[in-house]
């Protein structure tokens, strides 16, 4: 059998289109693409691709499902360890996940299996989720702190295995990143909300507008919950630390994605929080976020939108797939730059930044190679918008409540990463607080292995 | 869903209303705030606690009607509710005795100083207050502040209440008289600004609760940075007290302006808008 090379490309909203609206840019398989895209896996016996999934879906296993046309148990095998599958098959990065992995890559390129994935788990959503049936009952609960994706995973788990389970949010709305952070056209909140309902139909508690650390201590909730998981993200925006930069115009990426994806400022004034958007926009930052902050500028009618990143292309953290789309609809990269100073008129308003040309020297501990200064390479870019997209930390209000929880000096709570305990009893942590930003899927690996040490512990079973 | 227990209008445009929020109420102290969403398209807002009741499991809050949501906010009456509130956030005020206390409170400002004198009061030390608006009627929580301090001055724009001036004129006498340990500013940024120019030579320490543009209000956006002592701090986690002498309030005057043209709109669509109220929330 002549096995084909190249993935089933998948349908996407032309660039003149998607360019002015906040719709998903990725359409989805039909039901003959997908099962094109099925019959090229191999049904390897070692099923390499397995072990590049963070939460070891059985790869060629759901594909074979959907070869044989039995979506209603692919989705069951995915579901077996993923919760939350129309979103890991939008947004992880397969590529260099369990798609890295596959057998095919030998050949060409490997099996679509994200987008395979994706398929299953919108035919599912379109007909309803399946609620699976809760055995047995405990009175056993465990309070999770944030409704991102370790969160979700963690409720959904201790929930199945019949554990009552709370969630305290901050937010007025559930979903972490997955709400506020990752835009519309990526990754369509009517999905989440579809994903975080299946969590609730489980019988799990959402509480929003609790911020702990303030409405309630992890101490008080120890009083009433018989464990504790803490699943807060890494949500702080770091800056620059550099002159001007509190003009007006100048937005952390979280700030500006906030507003623009929780708050809908797009749709402002029928929405009422407003976004101020400039005519040049900078966003400064290489990785997704950057990515995902360049493209909404470009959708809410900025005429130039420059990506300013101190390496080169090769170096940059972002999804290839992003960095594709983003120069499709426009945005424009300048690489081995570095911001010196933020310039401002007699308004406060920024009006442009100072550059430095950078060259790139020996690798660092990340394994890419260092930017480095060119002395006298100053120059001044007009700017009348910047995002800063530099990276996230943790927030610190759980630390500075909880003084015996063990944190590291990056501020992220130190955890066992078998068991995803912290150095307090009885209180769990995973995801970016513990990580570091990190991933979706990460966060809902980090979710599992926590669920199973806390179910371990409560039910004294294995 | 937040129930409105009680409504009351203290001056023109200046409502003050109780809010079911037992968790909240429980924590809250002096210097702390709430951010509200009055509905499921409206914008996250803070608003200082002026006041809480542990037992009725209320909180209360003093606003002025400045643009969109806080319209909105006013137009809700007793037996409604508001979608969404979360807190309490900031740091609470650093209540301790001191001595000699300073408050200084301008506008709606007065309601936010109110539980701070409460407060430094039960600690033990002589408060004096000097509260003032442009005139008569908007001089809010008079009984409420005269009731625990020690000694209370009004000043009013238009004399029709107090004396004629401005709070800074007693202030500056009240610097000159005696030795003050510390001072507590909150109202308008501007009002804020001249208090710690005014304090600064006097060398007494000034307090003052910055009102920038907040989103979350819990650290997450960095829409609320301020320059204090030349670094950037967050107000909703780091404040929203800050020594008056550090902060460039320049800075903070003109980013309060970021959105005027867009605050303008929104108030216009209100405006126009037929029904002019928001779907009411009741059970
Ligand atoms: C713009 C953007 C794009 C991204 N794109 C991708 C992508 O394409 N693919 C990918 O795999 N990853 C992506 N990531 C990273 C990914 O979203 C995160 O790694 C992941 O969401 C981490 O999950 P989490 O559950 O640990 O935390 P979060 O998703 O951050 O959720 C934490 C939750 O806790 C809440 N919280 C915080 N503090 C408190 C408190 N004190 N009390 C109560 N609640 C609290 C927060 O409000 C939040 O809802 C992206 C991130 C961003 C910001
Ligand atoms: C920590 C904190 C506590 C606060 N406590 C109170 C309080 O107890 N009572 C009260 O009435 N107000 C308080 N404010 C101010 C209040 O949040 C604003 O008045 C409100 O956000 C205005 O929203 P709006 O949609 O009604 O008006 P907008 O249309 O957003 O603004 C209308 C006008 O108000 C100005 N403005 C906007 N935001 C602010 C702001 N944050 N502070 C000052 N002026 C602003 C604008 O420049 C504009 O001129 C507080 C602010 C902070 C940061
Ligand atoms: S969850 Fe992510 S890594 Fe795992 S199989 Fe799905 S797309 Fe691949
Ligand atoms: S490695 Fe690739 S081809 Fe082999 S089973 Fe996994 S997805 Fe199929
Ligand atoms: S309001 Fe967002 S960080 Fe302070």
């Amino acid at each position: 059998m002549k096995v084909l090379k190249t993935k089933t490309p998948m349908p996407e909203q032309p660039v003149e289109e998607r360019i002015r609206n906040f719709d998903e840019v990725a359409l989805g398989y039909t039901e003959e693409q997908a099962l094109i895209e099925a019959s090229r896996c191999l049904q390897c016996k070692d099923a390499p691709c397995i072990k590049g999934c963070p939460v070891n879906i059985d790869i060629p296993g759901f594909i074979r499902l959907i070869k044989e046309r039995r979506y209603d148990e692919a989705i069951k095998k995915i579901k077996e360890t993923n919760n939350l599958p129309a979103t890991t098959g939008r947004v992880c990065p397969q590529e260099n996940q369990c798609e890295a992995l596959c057998t095919l890559k030998r050949v060409g390129e490997p099996v679509a299996i994200g987008r395979l994935e994706r398929f299953v788990a919108d035919l599912e959503l379109k007909k309803g989720i399946e609620i699976p049936k809760i055995e047995k009952k405990y009175n056993k609960n465990v309070a999770v702190i944030g409704s991102g994706p370790a969160g979700l995973t963690v409720a959904g788990d201790l929930a199945k295995k019949g554990i009552n389970v709370s969630i305290f949010e901050a937010f007025h709305e559930p979903g972490g990143v997955l709400i506020y952070g990752i835009p519309e056209f990526r990754l369509p909140k009517r999905i989440v909300r579809a994903e975080i309902e299946y969590v609730k139909n489980l019988g799990v508690n959402i509480y929003t507008n609790v911020v702990v650390g303030r409405t309630i201590t992890i101490d008080e909730l120890l009083k009433e919950y018989d464990a504790v998981f803490i699943g807060t993200g890494a949500g702080a925006p770091q800056f620059l630390n550099i002159p001007g930069e509190n003009l007006v115009g100048i937005y952390s990426a979280n700030e500006f994605l906030t507003r623009v994806n929780l708050m809908k400022a797009y749709r402002f004034p029928e929405y009422d929080t407003p976004i101020k958007i400039g005519k040049r926009v900078g966003v400064i930052g290489g990785g997704n976020v950057a990515m995902d902050a360049a493209r909404t500028a470009i959708r809410l009618g900025a005429e130039e939108v420059h990506v300013l990143y101190r390496r080169t292309e090769e170096e940059m953290p972002a999804r290839y797939e992003e960095i594709i789309h983003a120069k499709e609809e426009g945005v424009r990269f300048n690489f081995l730059v570095a911001p010196v100073k933020f310039i401002g008129d007699e308004n406060g308003k920024v009006i442009g930044i100072e550059l430095q040309r950078m060259m790139l020297g020996e690798p660092d501990s990340s394994g890419r190679r260092r930017p480095i200064p060119v002395p006298n390479s100053n120059f001044f870019f007009p700017l009348d918008m910047v995002i800063v997209a530099i990276g996230t930390i943790p927030n610190p209000l759980i630390s500075m409540t909880t003084p015996d929880l063990a944190i590291s000096k990056h501020g992220t709570i130190i955890i066992d990463e078998t068991t995803g305990k912290t150095s307090k009893e009885r209180v769990y942590a995973g995801g970016d607080i513990a990580s570091g930003a990190a991933t979706v899927i990460n966060a809902m690996g980090a979710g599992k292995i926590s669920a199973r040490s806390i179910i371990k512990y409560l039910l004294r079973e294995n | 869903m937040f129930e409105i227990l009680e409504k009351k209008i203290l001056a023109p445009g200046v409502k003050l209303i109780k809010v079911k929020a037992p968790l909240i109420s429980q924590k809250a102290l002096a210097g702390q705030f709430v951010v509200i969403r009055v509905y499921d398209k409206g914008e996250r807002i803070p608003l200082t606690i002026a006041d809480k009741d542990e037992k009725e499991g209320s909180i209360t809050i003093v606003f002025q009607e400045v643009g969109k949501t806080t319209k909105l906010l006013g137009k809700l009456e007793k037996g409604e509710y508001i979608l969404d509130v979360v807190g309490p956030l900031g740091k609470p005020s650093d209540i301790d005795k001191y001595g000699v206390v300073i408050g200084v409170g301008g506008g709606v400002g007065i309601a936010a100083l109110f539980p701070i004198l409460k407060a430094l009061k039960s600690c033990g030390n002589y408060v004096i207050s000097i509260i003032g608006g442009r005139s008569k009627e908007y001089v809010i929580f008079k009984d409420e502040i005269e009731n625990i301090v020690d000694e209370a001055y009004i000043t009013t724009d238009d004399g029709t209440l107090g004396r004629k001036g401005l709070v800074t004129d007693v202030l500056k006498e009240l610097l000159e008289g005696r030795k003050i340990d510390r001072i507590w500013a909150v109202g308008p940024t501007i009002m804020m600004k001249v208090v710690s120019d005014v304090t600064r030579p006097y060398n007494v320490p000034t307090i003052v609760s910055l009102n920038p543009i907040m989103v979350d209000g819990t650290g997450m956006c960095g829409g609320c940075r301020v320059t204090v002592d030349g670094k950037i701090k967050f107000t909703c986690v780091d404040g929203p007290e800050f020594d008056g002498h550090l902060v460039d309030f320049d800075e903070l005057l003109l980013r309060l302006k970021t959105y005027k043209e867009e605050e303008m709109l929104a108030l216009k669509t209100l405006e126009e808008s037929e029904a002019n109220r928001i779907e009411s929330f009741k059970d």
